[in-house]
């Protein structure tokens, strides 16, 4: 079991919920983020998505288009990506989830970045654009390495489809909230309890839901009905308006707790 | 050989269907309405009539005598798809993909567009079917294709300028994507080449077809024989998978010219055969130009709609297969390409298809009896601001 099941594991035993915190890595240069990932650590963060920069982001909303296009002007690589992660579990134990285009990978070879990616502590993948119909080799290759695989479902998606990403997944399922873009929004969509309701009766894995998660009132709200919620431009947001602050590490460690608290446990 | 892709959309190893999950649902709903279409006899016939009474078809072919005659060597044909209703060949997919947005219930078009052509019959058909429509177009190819941009907003288009990446089709791509991932419900997105994930590259190659279908006919009719070669330019690559797909079986020499642009560092063309690798870009799996971290590469070419990164996935296939062979032609070359058609036959070509004319005047001398068809896919006007540039003795007259 990777350091993502186990994290699943100790929340369910202590009866708590879990915080992802997506960051673009590189951004706003690589050899920044491992402090980053750490001041969102102690800010609460329960598990960490290590966003590999790539040019062109389909799935990605304004925020993360910018995170990327600076990260990649910064000369953010793959391999850059992966030692960073070898400096971050250097010092912590918090569970990291490798989150890329699939390009980058096919050019790195699949069955080489899960060698390397398991080598710097990386627990687990998510390929945003590997669909379930063409994601046999990559899966065989992350199991290979003992790496989790963790697929996306949306409320649009077919029964048919939702029983694939049930089948391929190990860790836990990533339920898009709503149509359209990463990004922050006000209010929750509504058509997020469906698909947790028709999820829940396909697997037993932890369900987490993204997209659009800003506010603690929105983690509030999802914590009543999953096992994680995980926030993404909210936090590359508030990195891009610091990032030539010497406050940002420590903006970022508070907004993390303040998600965090919307649990309403102290982190 | 199988004439076509598998059931995921797989032309060997290329093609398939590499997209977020939530674009997913609109992809397979666009399937099944694609594959019951195709099937069904009153869909066909609405297409053809619209093709024949309001596009234009079938277009002529022509055999180019004194282009011939100046080079001293093989028969030109062309086939002169610049003649089309909105002078390019987009129109005939254009066509086809709003007939079956109305089968689905969509009442709002997304289109991207690369020179505007796409975006010009896409305006166009939306206009003809009253729905609404915004074309996503990179702001490097606004500036450079003004002309287009106005005639899209005369139709009732909305343009909406991209700036993020290179600014040119390739993040007006990505746009179009974001926007229907937001808003599948009623929208349908009218992808313009043989690229995208599975149905697109077969879809659109099948709404082009009727290129090589004429053609083949015509060219039986006027020469007793099919050609030795036909030539296309390739950017995405549905003008040319429309004029080489009828001649598969047969044994005729298919040839595809690649904008070679200005040099031969990546960055400097749009030459996917010169430096490019097997990669993901916007839903399928191809030759793209890339470099060593998998980030795709920026390119170059004085003609907008050659400017992109990736071949289309059947493309990928026919080259592995042998079956086509791609070559490319310079902005220079190209150019020049445009001049010369225009002074022998008193055809101004567009920029895309002056690249498969200079590869037939590359070709042509010395050929003796051989037989070379070119697709010239879209008319010049569009590129009137670019020819006049480089052409500027022609000013002063």
């Amino acid at each position: 079991m990777t350091r993502i099941g186990r994290l699943f594991e100790c929340l369910q035993l202590d009866g708590r919920k879990g915080l992802i915190a997506y960051i673009t890595a590189g951004h706003p240069s690589l050899d920044r983020t491992p402090a980053l990932v750490e001041a969102m650590v102690r800010g609460g963060a329960d598990l960490i998505e290590l966003g590999v920069p790539f040019s062109d982001p389909i799935a990605d909303g304004p925020v993360i288009q910018r995170a990327g296009e600076r990260a990649l002007a910064a000369g953010t690589t793959l391999r850059g990506v992966l030692d960073a992660a070898r400096t971050i579990r250097s010092r912590s134990e918090v569970p990291l989830l490798l989150f890329t285009y699939l390009n980058p990978v096919v050019r790195y070879g699949l069955d080489r970045l899960a060698a390397d990616a398991a080598a710097a502590g990386i627990d687990g993948c998510l390929l945003i654009d590997a669909s379930v119909e063409e994601a046999q080799d990559y899966v065989a290759a992350m199991q290979r390495h003992g790496l989790d695989t963790v697929f996306l479902a949306a409320p649009t998606s077919t029964r048919r489809r939702m029983e694939l990403v049930a089948r391929y997944s190990t860790g836990f399922i990533y339920l898009v909230s709503r149509r359209g873009v990463t990004g922050e929004r006000e209010k929750l969509s509504g058509a997020v309890a469906p698909l947790i309701q028709a999820m829940r009766t396909l697997t037993g894995l932890p369900l987490a839901v993204g997209f659009g998660i800003s506010r603690p009132e929105h983690v509030t709200e999802l914590g009543r009905q999953v096992e994680a919620v995980v926030v993404g431009s909210a936090l590359v947001r508030l990195i891009e308006r610091y990032a030539d602050d010497p406050a940002l590490e420590q903006e970022l460690e508070a907004f993390t707790r303040e998600l965090k608290q919307g649990f309403g446990v102290t982190a | 050989m199988t004439p076509q892709p598998d059931p995921g959309g797989h032309f060997g190893p290329y093609g398939g269907r590499y997209v977020p999950e939530v674009l997913m649902a609109p992809i397979e709903e666009l399937e099944a309405a694609y594959l019951a279409a195709r099937d069904d006899p009153g869909f066909r016939s609405e297409l053809t009539h619209l093709l024949h009474s309001y596009a234009g078809r079938p277009t002529p072919l022509y055999f180019a005598r004194h282009l011939s005659e100046s080079l001293g060597g093989a028969r030109i044909y062309l086939k002169r798809e610049d003649l089309l209703h909105t002078g390019a060949h987009k129109i005939n997919n254009c066509l086809g993909q709003a007939l079956l947005a109305r089968r689905m219930g969509k009442r709002r078009i997304i289109a991207e567009t690369g020179a505007g052509q796409h975006g010009v019959a896409t305006a166009t058909v939306c206009a003809l079917f009253g729905f609404e429509c915004v074309v996503y177009m990179g702001e490097e190819d606004i500036a450079r294709q003004r002309l287009n941009v106005f005639r899209m907003r005369m139709l009732g288009a909305k343009v909406v300028g991209v700036a993020g990446g290179s600014r040119t089709l390739k993040d007006a791509i990505s746009e179009a994507m974001r926007d229907w991932v937001t808003n599948v419900e009623d929208t349908h997105y009218l992808l313009g080449s043989v690229l995208g994930a599975h149905p697109y590259p077969t879809m659109v190659r099948d709404f082009q077809k009727i290129i090589g279908e004429e053609a083949r006919r015509q060219i039986l009719e006027a020469e007793g024989r099919l050609p030795d070669t036909v030539v296309a330019c390739v950017g995405g690559g549905s003008n040319a998978m429309g004029i080489f797909h009828a001649f598969l079986p047969d044994a005729v020499q298919l040839i595809g010219v690649e904008a070679g642009g200005r040099g031969e560092a990546i960055g400097e063309h749009a030459a996917r055969y010169r430096g490019g690798a097997p990669g993901v870009l916007q839903g399928a799996y191809s030759f793209v130009l890339q470099n060593a971290d998998g980030q795709i590469a920026l390119t170059h070419s004085v003609s907008a709609g050659l400017d992109y990164a990736m071949i289309g996935p059947e493309h990928a296939w026919l080259h592995d297969q042998e079956r086509a062979s791609y070559t490319s032609a310079s902005d220079a070359e190209a150019l020049e390409a445009a001049r010369v058609l225009s002074r022998t036959e008193g055809i101004i070509p567009a920029l895309e298809s002056s690249h498969a004319v200079a590869e037939a005047i590359k070709r042509a001398p010395g050929a003796g009896e051989k037989i070379i068809l070119v697709n010239v896919s879209g008319r010049g006007d569009k590129d009137i601001d670019i020819y006049r540039r480089n052409f500027p003795g022609l000013d002063e007259a």
